[in-house]
């Protein structure tokens, strides 16, 4: 099951307003800026108390994911987010795919688990970690982490240096390396989201155009069986719940980014 | 002082022509480069550094490099080296301008690059190298210039030039640190996440940086009547071989850290690089190339009779230079990123455009060291 909804809605209505009075405004003026809230107190009159209590995070159902979740995941991620396709693997875009356990778990891969994991595919996408490096090695700020925990991209700021990309221990970022609008010729847009330009970095941003309209993100949403998505800084959430339940693995732990995408085994 | 650069032979001419036209290729490629977009580089999701950054993160070493002969001279006063310290410090404009053009080619949006001072952020370590390259190329114009100014006109450079040639010695020191640190703070890429990266760049930017120099001057020697000094020559050359020694000593070190703990990490970017993996080995010949190259430069230099044969001597300098140049220009950034975070194997090629590219800065830069060699051998003869 998905993220509760009347939890939802209560949680949406807070950003809304928040973000209509005080940090909305503070983005709009000075895009980026917010990710430098973590442990500054009082940058430009906000204080870390008066954000509210939201981490997002989400979980994946291993045991419940197959091929045909991942191709419906990844025709609605594309569509919504009008993301190119190519023939030719270098020049790739991809916010959301799936791949083996072994890529997935690199280093953490153990033979001797369950042969029915081993071969189903595991979704990977952005982790939108908690401390991370994509957005601590940007110059321009062009990727910042809001206060929500969304790690999100400013595809207007980004001079397209890729040192995020080197950053990315979990190679979660796309680059256009030629015009996007070029892999999108001959398929259906989504009018209500921008078409990127050439020679700037993209990724997934777990939706924030539809988390701050109060939705959840689409995979989710097209996938309610498989992911969870929520608030992990409410102890009643329903992925607090998940958790504390089933067991869960998160990719690379030990280099210390937090990753806030949560394998159920 | 530049018309010196306007008066030459036909030579001089038909070299200057020449470069331009190499610079006309590259530029044309740029052009498409711009149009296309980076796509028309073998880069890609995997390797999302090539050429470009790898040949900058060279160059800043060649720059440092420079600082082997301000040491001596200014802080030792070494007099044998006030002939020559100036090519040093023309070699470090040239090396850092050529940095900040590969800087430029590899942005996919250079129109935006200065959102980098209109956003300032400390901590990323781009912000930092910008500052410390233009920083460095500031100084080094103002001390080279100033020098060459007062030797021209018979006089003892201004006092006031002082402060900055002690200055430029930590800041080039910082410039090769501050590049290695682009490389060695990041999570996830074992190859780069090493403490002695820094060490590592300094001791083959010293290698690399004086080993260009020396064939350089012997060049200038050669084409014309200017006299390096043979003492000279001959202590940058046990510089050189002093430098290759930590550097290839490092990059043991390096070995044994990854192998002796078996971490696989650790040792699949070494893997990659020198013994292939997972059935890729593309660039096993270049790295073990530069490794004899390496070791063969040492054994030169470090036989006194062979050293001082200027044959062996520039095949030497040719070696190292070499040498680093493919651990540094090539391997470093490749195998950074082989194999992927998901420890796949995807190789890069360059394409013929973005080895124009390449090839056109370094055409500039040689054409800004023609320039200014040629103005301080002018001077030099107009004085003798
Ligand atoms: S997964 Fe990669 S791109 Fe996403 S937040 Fe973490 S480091 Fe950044
Ligand atoms: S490519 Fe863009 S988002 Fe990534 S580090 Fe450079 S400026 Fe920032």
């Amino acid at each position: 099951m998905s993220m509760d909804r009347r939890e939802f809605i209560k949680i949406a209505g807070i950003s809304a307003l928040l973000g209509i009075t005080g940090k909305g405004a503070f983005e709009l003026l000075r895009p980026g800026d917010l990710d430098a809230f973590e442990g500054q107190e009082g940058g430009a009159g906000l204080r870390k108390e008066d954000l509210p209590k939201i981490r997002w995070g989400m979980t994946i159902d291993v045991k419940k994911c197959d091929g045909q979740v991942v191709q419906k995941v990844r025709g609605v991620c594309d569509y919504l987010h009008n993301i190119p396709h190519f023939n030719n693997k270098k020049d790739e875009v991809k916010w959301i795919w799936g791949d083996t356990y072994e890529h997935a778990f690199a280093d953490g891969a153990n033979e001797y688990i369950d042969d029915a994991i081993k071969e189903l595919p595991f979704l990977l996408l952005c982790n939108h970690c908690d401390h991370p490096p994509c957005v601590r090695v940007c110059p321009t700020r062009a990727t910042f982490k809001r206060p929500d925990g969304i790690v999100a991209m400013d595809y207007h700021r980004c001079i397209g240096c890729r040192f995020c990309m080197a950053a990315c221990p979990f190679g979660s970022r796309s680059f256009n390396w030629r015009d996007p609008r070029e892999g999108l010729k001959g398929r259906k847009l989504n009018p209500e989201f921008p078409t990127r330009m050439r020679g700037v970095v993209e990724k997934c941003n777990f939706c924030v155009e539809r988390i701050d309209k109060g939705q959840i993100p689409a995979c989710a949403e097209a996938a309610p069986e498989v992911m969870t998505f929520g608030n992990l800084a409410d102890p009643n959430s329903n992925i607090r719940q998940v958790l504390r339940v089933r067991t869960s693995l998160r990719r690379k732990i030990e280099l210390g980014t937090e990753p806030f995408v949560f394998y159920l085994v | 002082m530049l018309e010196k650069a306007l008066v030459g032979s036909q030579r001089y001419w038909g070299w200057i022509i020449f470069l331009l036209a190499v610079i006309g290729v590259g530029f044309a490629c740029w052009i498409y480069q711009l149009n296309y977009g980076l796509g028309i580089t073998g880069m890609s999701r995997d390797i999302s550094w090539g050429v470009y950054i790898a040949q900058f993160t060279y160059f800043v070493g060649v720059a440092a490099g420079a600082v082997m002969l301000v040491i001596p001279k200014y802080l030792h006063h070494y007099q044998k080296y006030a002939n020559i310290v100036i090519f040093g410090e023309f070699l470090a404009i040239a090396a850092v301008v050529m940095c900040l053009l590969f800087i430029i080619v590899d942005i996919g949006q250079p129109q935006r690059m200065l959102n980098v001072l209109f956003y300032p952020t400390p901590n990323s370590i781009l912000f930092w190298d910008m500052i410390v390259l233009n920083g460095y190329l500031a100084i080094n114009i103002i001390v080279g210039w100033n020098s060459l100014l007062a030797e021209r006109k018979h006089v003892p450079p201004p006092a006031w030039i002082k402060p900055f040639i002690y200055l430029s010695i930590p800041w080039a020191i910082s410039i090769h640190t501050v590049t290695a640190f682009l490389y060695a703070g990041l999570p996830g890429r074992h190859l780069w996440l090493t403490a002695i990266m820094a060490p590592r760049f300094l001791a083959s930017a010293f290698a690399a940086g004086p080993s260009l120099l020396i064939l350089l001057l012997l060049l200038v020697k050669k084409l014309t009547r200017f006299e390096p000094g043979e003492e000279a020559i001959q202590s940058v050359a046990k510089t050189v071989c002093y430098a290759q020694i930590a550097n290839m000593f490092f990059l043991a070190l390096e070995f044994f850290t990854a192998f002796y703990s078996n971490i696989p990490g650790h040792m699949s970017g070494l893997k990659y690089l020198f013994f292939g993996l997972d059935g890729y080995h593309e660039l096993v010949p270049w790295m073990w190339t530069s490794i004899t190259f390496g070791l063969f430069g040492i054994l030169l230099l470090l036989i006194p009779p062979l050293r001082r044969n200027h044959t062996f001597l520039v095949v030497a300098c040719a070696s190292i230079f070499f040498s680093t140049w493919v651990d540094k220009g090539v391997g470093l950034v490749i195998g950074g990123f082989i194999p992927n975070p998901l420890e796949q194997v995807t190789e890069y090629h360059p394409t013929f455009p973005e080895i124009a590219i390449a090839t056109a800065i370094w055409a500039i830069g040689a054409l800004i060291l023609t320039i200014l060699y040629k103005v301080v051998v002018s001077v030099r003869q107009e004085n003798a």
